[in-house]
């Protein structure tokens, strides 16, 4: 960490959907705020529907025309995103902001060579020649722990295994130096010995370019074993956030308590007994609840819950927080 | 406790075509032996390709075998009718998206079973038993005119097993039950399954990639590496002290929040090799930290060593404390 300065701040993100169904736009992340240092990591867990990889989309401008994103301020590197012309956006996304995806086969284009799709970025963002850039995406290859880089340039996405073409995706978003890596379950269709390649492989990459990272996963071991820092989101609302240490040890909110100690060897348990369990599923955006979004399912929810939104206080967004540490 | 399935030799290959090419033979699984007894969980873990699936699909009787014995409930494998091999083995499987049949309701993905195999049975007594199942699985009774596409994929997964149950089979099959399903949900349907198995008494086979659910299911664990199984026994002795360096890198990879020390972490490094060109010995040697010149020539037999089955040269000079 050479410098702590704040470069991404984030207040009061509120995305819409319109919809032809609704008269009312869908409300998919309500009242978001975050700040992000440089070269620091973010772990960013949620299940599916909780408005986490929205929330991502939405910092690289690529959300759909039926969209609306709202907040009192989105700056990046001392800029507003809110205002940025399209042309602007072009240099930003990919070039300061990149992404990598959760299915690095289907995030690579299957009829393009390797060689094409990261000389294709490279020379989209920088002004080289295209030998310089095909001697630029070798060396990233081989930052990136590809064996044989030169060789692997003329391969097809089939031709690489699943932690390979990872590895691909991974040196195509950093092949423009982006100041900040959003990373939305990079190894979830990954094998357990090759996650921890790739992980390993960002962590680094992270220390030796000071580079921000947003690491999305729903796996909370990911974030404990990653990063410093993590926010749990639920339905579309910060509900938690904390350093890792401390969450993990003592969360407060009931969500992120229940998400903690239903894993199955959070703790010492004898083996086959019953897991606690959090009853229900996530609400779908067009059926919230009102008040507190996880009161349906919480176990401690009281009166005050129901009626009207809870606001995120010291980073928890509940009103009876939970005393007890995960047992 | 009784025997209820044992495996021998059991191996599967397939056959690769190419145009102008000469066939390749992929060994998708090489002298699997293991058995099951009657309520217990077996565990099944590795990575993908090896093998767990293909496993899977050759005791379902979806893939034939090449070679080897299988003997169910006592009796040749291959002697069952389809009905009474139906009543006796049944799989849960990974996809709860695509394993339903999206153009049909609820009641009949869970009544075909009965439909077909016992065609005796009158409409009255088909309903009541549906309704009985969809109660036990946590499944309400208006559910049941409902299409795949309005559940969550908890309840889908719940239809599946519902759908597995309805013939009283004494072995499921569970390939990755819970990998597809959200972290508050696996809970659930992990609940749900140690409920069941105690209620009609069922012998799970346990697939999965996850150790820590692998860890919580099952009394005894098959780790299996290129469609040979490395390390076999009982879930203590291989989660407190794994013999094969490939269990033990797997484990120590498994991302914990409850992790005490920062280890000397090993990386695994490299790959899985492919199927289709096998190293001449241990499959693992390529990746192994403690690969000897040994390693490279033999394949190691799986000989038994402190209390479990172990395939490894080198066990004994490895083995942690």
């Amino acid at each position: 960490m050479m410098t702590s300065e704040t470069l991404l701040e984030v207040q009061n993100l509120n995305i819409f959907f319109k919809s032809d169904k609704n008269p009312e736009p869908i409300h998919a992340v309500r009242d978001l705020s975050f700040s992000l240092k440089q070269g620091e990591m973010l772990g960013v867990v949620g299940e599916s529907g909780s408005g986490k990889s929205i929330t991502n989309l939405a910092l690289m401008g690529i959300l759909g025309d039926n969209s609306i994103v709202k907040a009192d301020k989105l700056h990046f590197n001392n800029r507003d995103l809110l205002t940025l012309k399209e042309q602007e956006w072009q240099k930003v996304r990919g070039g300061e902001i990149s992404m990598i995806f959760q299915d690095p086969m289907t995030a690579l284009n299957p009829f393009l060579t390797v060689e094409f799709q990261i000389v294709e970025t490279i020379l989209a963002h920088k002004k080289i020649s295209k030998k310089e850039a095909r001697e630029l995406a070798i060396d990233l290859l081989a930052q990136v722990g590809i064996t044989s880089p030169t060789e692997r340039l003329k391969a097809y996405p089939f031709e690489l295994s699943g932690g390979m073409a990872q590895r691909v995706m991974i040196a195509m978003a950093i092949s423009t130096g982006p100041k900040l890596l959003i990373a939305d379950e990079p190894t979830t269709a990954l094998d357990v010995t090759i996650q921890k390649q790739i992980l390993t492989l960002i962590k680094s990459l992270q220390e030796k370019n000071n580079m921000s990272v947003i690491l999305v996963t729903h796996d909370l071991g990911v974030v404990s074993e990653f990063s410093e820092r993590v926010q749990v989101m639920y339905a579309g609302e910060l509900v938690e956030t904390a350093m890792t240490k401390n969450l993990i040890k003592h969360p407060f909110h009931p969500y992120s308590y229940g998400l903690l100690s239903s894993r199955p060897g959070a703790v010492v348990r004898p083996a086959k007994s019953v897991l606690p369990s959090i009853p229900g599923i996530v609400p779908a955006f067009h059926q919230r609840p009102s008040g507190c979004q996880f009161h349906p399912r919480c176990p401690h929810v009281q009166n005050d819950c129901i009626p009207s939104p809870i606001a995120l206080e010291k980073g928890i967004r509940c009103l009876h927080p939970m005393k007890e540490e995960v047992v | 406790m009784s025997e209820l399935l044992r495996v021998s030799g059991l191996d599967k290959v397939y056959d690769i075509k190419k145009m102008f090419k000469p066939t390749m033979k992929l060994k998708a699984l090489s002298n699997v032996n293991f058995h099951l007894n009657s309520r217990e969980t077996l565990g099944i873990v590795g990575e993908s390709g090896c093998g767990k699936s293909t496993l899977a699909k050759v005791l379902t009787k979806l893939e034939q075998k090449t070679s080897g014995s299988i003997e169910l409930l006592g009796k040749n494998f291959d002697t069952f009718n389809p009905k009474e091999f139906h009543s006796a083995i049944q799989m849960v499987f990974q996809d709860p998206y695509q394993s339903l049949n999206p153009r049909k309701k609820a009641f009949d993905i869970i009544s075909d079973p009965l439909t077909i195999n016992t065609p005796e049975k009158s409409a009255a007594e088909v309903r009541e038993q549906v309704f009985a199942m969809m109660k036990k699985v946590g499944l309400r009774e208006e559910f049941a005119k409902r299409y795949p596409h309005h559940f969550s994929g908890g309840q889908r997964q719940r239809l599946g097993i519902a759908r597995s149950l309805m013939l009283h089979p004494q072995i499921l099959i569970l390939d990755e039950p819970v990998s597809a399903l959200d972290v508050s949900i696996q809970a659930q349907v992990l609940n749900l399954l140690l409920e069941l198995q105690k209620e009609f008494n069922l012998a799970y086979l346990f697939i999965s990639h996850d150790l820590s659910v692998i860890q919580h299911m099952s009394d005894r664990i098959l780790v299996m590496y290129l469609g040979r199984v490395v390390e076999y026994g009982s879930r203590d002795e291989i989660f407190n002290n794994p013999l094969h360096p490939y269990t033990q890198i797997l484990l120590e990879s498994a991302p914990k929040t409850n992790r005490e020390k920062k280890e000397a972490d090993h990386i695994l490094n490299g790959e899985l090799p492919s199927a289709l060109n096998l190293p001449r010995g241990c499959a693992f040697e390529p990746r192994c930290p403690y690969a000897t010149l040994g390693c490279k020539e033999v394949v190691p037999d799986l000989i038994q060593k402190q209390g479990r089955w172990v395939a490894c040269h080198e066990a004994p000079s490895i083995a942690r404390n």
